[in-house]
């Protein structure tokens, strides 16, 4: 094999050490209370995220990593603590005032994409940006940006339900950032894909990082976790750790520091 | 090392440097480079065993070189690896050890000793994915060792959020 120069993961950001706070959580908590029974998924969650920053939630079932995610997008209201977006405080808005919220600043994608099936392709990317309101010519440029940069631009009159899991999530990310969210906030993306349409999906994230994407992605994908600039890993409604990924020193060993061939 | 060099024999006879550059391709840059003393010492050992034989080809502008090739013997002996199941992977865990014991004798915080452990496997598979990203897409070998070991170590972050689940 000859020793190709690296080729598909652009080096991460150049960013100061010190980025402006773009996300803030304050002692959030989430109680979900129903038939009588209560259940702390979220139990005083301090995170921060910086402008530019890419950070993955880990953490195993019922750890209340989906939970934190949608508080944080407003998709369910916290039951007390702060969220800050931006400098601003967003954890007491309105249902209303969280959907325009979301429309100019967050964007998302789920485990199971969650497009619409009765809509083309191209009219889903196209939606919120013509939500936000950009005409639809500009709606339509930058729907055609997004599907060619994520290899898609032949599917664009394609129903979803056409489309293999791969390609419905790499729709799904075209309409996540369509409005260039400040923050894309991402619930398990790979976690119904395969082993080479998770890889796609990796590269295209990491692009989207490398041009000043904020991300925060909860997953149990430590590959996808691994080219994140920090892991939080929370268990039981809490964060028990939160640090930087730090590369281990590449030496001679390659993947002989996980797997060694006999014979 | 013995029964892969005896497996690039059975392709065609070979001198040692000739076998090192086979390894190599054929697994790609994520593989450890083999030692070359090593490849010597064993092509040795299995001519001493009857497994090869070799000979000197002369060359005009080099020492000669040393050449071998793979003896009936020593095919047979390829054979019978070949034909046997393999050994499903050993997995000699240090960590574990450590996550039972040290807190039993007060030497750490249980929590603490996963948090750490689970950076370094984060960092080990920041190395693993960066070598897959920068394979030749074309090399199934060498993408495969990368996916291998990217499957292993995911395992092992598993087992370390069900120790986290039931130990903490």
């Amino acid at each position: 094999m000859s020793r190709t120069a690296p080729k598909g993961l652009p080096p991460p950001p150049e960013r100061p050490a010190e980025a402006p706070l773009l996300l803030r959580t304050s002692k959030l908590v989430k109680v979900y209370r129903a038939d009588g029974i209560t259940v702390e998924a979220v139990r005083g969650v301090d995170i921060e995220l910086a402008i530019g920053e890419f950070v993955a939630i880990m953490g195993p079932s019922g750890s209340g990593k989906s939970t934190l995610l949608h508080v944080l997008g407003g998709l369910e209201p916290a039951t007390s603590g702060e969220i800050w977006l931006r400098g601003q405080r967003v954890d007491g808005l309105s249902t209303a005032a969280w959907a325009i919220l979301r429309r100019q600043h967050i964007g998302f994608v789920f485990q199971f994409f969650n497009l619409l099936s009765n809509m083309t392709v191209a009219d889903n990317v196209e939606l919120p940006a013509l939500l936000a309101g950009a005409t639809p010519r500009q709606a339509r440029k930058r729907r055609e940006e997004l599907l060619t940069e994520l290899g898609i631009a032949d599917k664009a009159g394609a129903a979803p339900a056409r489309l293999s899991g791969g390609e419905q999530q790499r729709v799904a990310l075209a309409r996540a950032l369509a409005n260039e969210p400040s923050v894309l906030l991402a619930d398990e993306p790979t976690g119904n894909l395969d082993s080479s349409n998770t890889r796609d999906v990796l590269r295209l994230l990491r692009r989207a990082h490398s041009q000043g994407q904020a991300i925060l992605m909860v997953t149990h994908d430590a590959r996808v976790a691994s080219l994140a600039d920090r892991v939080i890993n929370l268990f039981d409604g809490m964060v028990a750790d939160d640090a930087k990924i730090v590369p281990i020193p590449r030496g001679l060993n390659g993947v002989g520091d996980v797997l060694e061939l006999r014979g | 090392m013995r029964q892969p060099l005896l497996a690039l024999l059975a392709k065609e006879p070979a001198h040692g440097y000739e076998l090192k550059l086979a390894l190599e391709q054929t697994f790609g840059q994520a593989y450890p480079s083999p030692n070359i003393g090593q490849i010597y010492v064993t092509l040795k050992r299995r001519e001493q065993d009857g497994l090869v034989r070799s000979e000197d080809v002369e060359q005009t502008t080099r020492p000669n070189k040393r050449v071998y090739e793979l003896t009936p013997a020593g095919r047979e002996a390829l054979r019978a690896w070949v034909g046997e199941p393999s050994d499903g992977p050993r997995i000699r865990d240090e960590f574990f050890i450590k996550l039972i014991l040290a807190p039993m004798a007060g030497l750490a915080d249980r929590m603490e000793l996963m948090n750490s452990q689970r950076r370094h496997y984060l960092g080990i598979m920041r190395n693993l994915t960066e070598l897959q990203a920068e394979a030749d897409p074309a090399d199934a070998p060498a993408r495969l060792l990368i996916e291998g070991a990217i499957l292993h170590l995911q395992a092992d972050l598993d087992w370390l959020e069900r120790c986290q689940e039931e130990l903490v």
